[in-house]
This record gives C-alpha cells, sequence and structure tokens, in this order.
C-alpha cells in the first residue's frame, strides 16, 4: 500500500470518503472517475462570467469536503446546461453530482430565499408559475380558455400535487424543516 | 391524424400563451391532433426543481405521465424544461424497477394513478422533423420572408445526449433545417450552442449572472447581423425577451418556432400572440 502524495499542500485536509460516498448514493455514481482534466470548466458558460469553477467542485465533492461544498455559493451558480456532462472525456456525468449535492445542502437547510418562493409556490399550486388577470385577459384574446385545463382548472387534481409534496416531505422542506 | 397529448408546463400558458396559440394553430394545419392533458401541472423544472428534491421531481413527473398514459396518448411538448424532465423521469423509471415502485408507491397514495412505462414524450422539433418532416413544412409556407436567424437550440433539447439521441449535441441541425424551411437563414454565430443563462434555478438566484451571459450570447448574435432569434423553449424565449430591455442595448425580436411557423405559414397573425412581447415584433 501506498498514499499518493498531495504536492504543495502542507495542511491538505484529509478525505472523507463517507460524504463521497453519501454523493454517489444521492446520484452522484460517477464521482470518482474525474481526473481532474477541466474540461468542464473550460466549457462552462457560468464560470465564464464568474469564479465558479466546475472542476474544483467535482474535485470537493470527490475528496469529502462536505463543508466545503454544502454552503457554498457556487453550487448554485451551473445552469445545468449538459455542456461539460456531454465533453467529459471520462463520463462523468457531472449535473447529477451537481443535483446530488444540491439535494443534500437543501436538506441542510441551504436554500436561497428566491428557490424558496418558487418551490413553495409550486408546492402549493402546482405550478411554479402564478395565474394572473392580465394572463387570463390575454389567453381570452388569443382564442384560448382563460384557465389553462391544468391543475389551475381542477381543485382534484391540484389536491393530489399537494399530497405528493406532503408524502416527499417536500413541502416541510421547504417551510425550512430539516 | 396522429394525435398527442399537448403538455402545457408553465411558462408558455402562463407567461406567453402566444406560443400555445401559436403551437395549437401550427400543429393542426400539418394534421397533428393535440388533446389537452386535464389536470397536469409543472413537469417539474429539471433545473430548479430537482436541484431540491428529486424524489419529489420525479413523482410530480410520473403523475403527469400517467395522465398522458391513462389517455392512451404520446405526449408532445414545445419546452426543453417540459421535455427534459418528462423524458429524463420516465427513462429513469422504465430503468430501474425499484425506483419506480418507490415513485408509484407516492403516486398511488395521492392519487391513485400509477405509472407503467408505456408513453413516450416528444419534444415538437423532433416530432416536426422526424414524423412530419421538413418538406412537408416547407410546403405550408406562404410568401417566404427572408431573415437571417439566430437558431437557439437552447440545452435540455439535445442534452443529455446520450439518453436523447435527437442530433449530435456539438453541431445539430435538425431545428435549423425547420427554420430554413420557413424561409429564414439560419446564421451561424459564436458559441451558437450556448446555454441562454436562465436554467438551474441561477436566474432565480443570481439574476446578475444569469443576465451577464445572456448578454454575451446577445452580443455574439449582434456581431453576426441576425434578424430574428428563433428559440424552441418558453425559457429562453423569455430569458431574451426579458433581458434585453434591462440591458438596454439590444433590440432583437424573439420568436418562438411554433410563431415563426404561424407567420410562415400565413395564420391569423393577431393569434400569435406576438405583441404581448417585451421586445417588439415588425416582421
Amino acid at each position: 500500500m501506498f498514499t499518493v502524495p498531495v504536492i504543495g499542500l502542507a495542511d491538505a485536509k484529509e478525505p472523507k470518503p463517507e460524504f463521497t460516498r453519501k454523493v454517489i448514493e444521492a446520484g452522484g455514481k460517477t464521482v470518482n472517475l474525474c481526473f481532474q482534466c477541466g474540461t468542464c470548466t473550460g466549457s462552462c458558460p457560468s464560470g465564464r462570467q464568474t469564479a465558479f469553477r466546475i472542476r474544483k467542485l467535482v474535485r470537493r465533492a470527490q475528496l469529502g469536503f462536505e463543508e466545503d461544498v454544502l454552503p457554498s455559493e457556487d453550487l448554485w451558480l451551473c445552469t445545468t446546461c449538459f455542456t461539460c456532462y456531454e465533453r467529459c472525456p471520462r463520463g462523468v456525468e457531472i449535473v447529477d453530482i451537481v443535483m446530488a449535492l444540491r439535494n443534500m445542502a437543501v436538506r441542510q437547510g441551504h436554500m436561497a430565499e428566491s428557490h424558496r418562493k418558487v418551490a413553495e409556490l409550486i408546492s402549493k399550486t402546482g405550478h411554479l408559475v402564478s395565474l394572473r388577470d392580465q394572463d387570463k385577459e390575454l389567453r381570452g384574446r388569443l382564442g384560448l380558455e382563460e384557465t389553462p385545463p391544468t391543475v389551475f382548472s381542477d381543485p382534484k387534481a391540484q389536491e393530489e400535487v399537494v399530497k405528493i409534496a406532503a408524502l416527499c416531505g417536500f413541502d416541510k422542506l421547504v417551510a425550512g424543516g430539516k | 391524424m396522429a394525435k398527442y397529448g399537448f403538455f402545457l408546463g408553465c411558462i408558455m400558458p402562463l407567461r406567453y400563451p402566444g406560443i400555445e396559440s401559436s403551437s395549437r394553430a401550427v400543429m393542426e394545419s400539418l394534421g397533428v391532433e393535440l388533446v389537452d392533458m386535464k389536470g397536469a401541472s409543472c413537469c417539474p423544472a429539471p433545473g430548479v426543481m430537482r436541484s431540491f428534491d428529486q424524489t419529489y421531481w420525479m413523482a410530480v413527473a410520473a403523475r403527469n405521465l400517467a395522465i398522458a398514459e391513462n389517455m392512451g396518448v404520446d405526449i408532445v411538448t414545445i419546452c426543453n424544461g417540459c421535455f427534459d424532465t418528462l423524458f429524463e423521469v420516465a427513462h429513469k423509471l422504465n430503468h430501474d424497477e425499484d425506483l419506480r415502485a418507490k415513485v408509484n408507491k407516492i403516486l398511488k397514495d395521492a392519487s391513485g394513478m400509477e405509472y407503467k412505462g408505456t408513453v413516450n414524450v416528444r419534444h415538437f422539433v423532433e416530432l416536426l422533423y422526424k414524423d412530419i418532416g421538413v418538406d412537408a413544412v416547407r410546403a405550408k409556407v406562404k410568401g417566404e420572408k427572408q431573415l437571417k436567424a439566430a437558431v437557439h437550440y437552447g440545452c435540455h433539447f439535445l442534452k443529455p445526449s446520450n439518453i436523447k439521441k435527437i442530433d449530435d449535441a456539438e453541431r445539430p441541425h435538425v431545428f435549423d433545417d425547420l427554420v430554413e424551411a420557413a424561409g429564414m437563414v439560419s446564421v451561424p454565430y459564436k458559441d451558437k450552442g450556448t446555454c441562454c443563462g436562465a436554467g438551474g434555478g441561477v436566474r432565480a438566484r443570481t439574476p446578475d449572472v444569469s443576465l451577464a451571459m445572456t448578454k454575451e450570447n446577445l452580443t455574439n448574435m449582434t456581431n453576426a447581423g441576425v434578424e430574428v432569434i428563433v428559440d424552441c423553449c418558453p425559457f429562453c424565449h423569455l430569458q431574451y425577451d426579458v433581458s434585453q430591455p434591462q440591458l438596454k442595448e439590444f433590440n432583437i425580436p424573439v420568436l418562438h418556432l411554433s410563431q415563426l411557423l404561424g407567420l410562415a405559414f400565413g395564420l391569423e397573425k393577431d393569434k400569435l400572440g406576438l405583441e404581448s412581447h417585451q421586445v417588439k415584433v415588425n416582421l
């Protein structure tokens, strides 16, 4: 047995494989395949505008650095465009890793207020956009039913979607419960 | 006449209903019957909602899939986000029995319904290209108006391509071919396949970052001299249409493919909803 030295990092942290395992179980199955080539970062439209480096996020997940990953703002700068996922020469399903990490972060209570509002809307109404009077008026002018034939025009159907939120504990998650 | 369950989603019916009226009219003129999926909900959105809780995301999607299944029809959507969620969740549930049992338990307790795995999910661009054909679309076009168009594929129509298998994700052509059939010239522009900037919850959480991505795309389109942006997703559509007045330096009209085809087919202009766009459409 031998260990690979972490060159140049005198105070390097110890990897935490138990967190890596959790990431894998949560859907980030391919996280250990990454060899840090950086094709992902080079392809990332979000990383062009910000200091977000998807390669580093994957590395931190790989090493199990939970406390660096879950509370980080970077985690929420991915638009899930799949460009990195498509181009990765190792077949790392990067978007799936981001999704697994985000689900874990939300369960720890890391959720932006703007996101909480969107999530609340869907968990209570079944849509993530509201139906305003001006929308009804425009729909009518275009020859469409004023209220679309979705959960918005069917209270029983809407109740079913609300119930799914309760059964998944999603309503509580959104309300801030951990 | 081919018959499909028309999945509406959120942004189209509630913010850009012109895309809905255009889609209904265009599909009818191409011989595709759209039936309403009564009681359907948000897909739910693949970037933002999947980020929060994947079980909830799958259970709500499975309910939408089951509605079509009970109607005995395949699903068609005109939205990349709805397409991604419904396609990906169907794929996951079709390939993992344990997961399907888990999701079906929730679905059954909430609604009495069950997802069986018999429904196909189609994106209308892919449906038009494969089932109707570019020639049949071209045959409907009256009075061609040649404009330089920036075709914006968005992310979730083709990607992830390993399961969607519609076209080459790096150099696709299916959408361009349809736009050209409508009389436009699809011009190449820098970083054409790039994200509009709206997805993944970025628009809601960090609007400045989202806008910076959109601005770069709009700059690249402007440098290529485009006269119109053509999208196939209401969220990309919203992003390009709403961002331009915010950025104050662009003025490129934005059309969803259904609206472009509506114009090209000579359908009633006031039923295409163009006047509700932020960027004026004078085409």
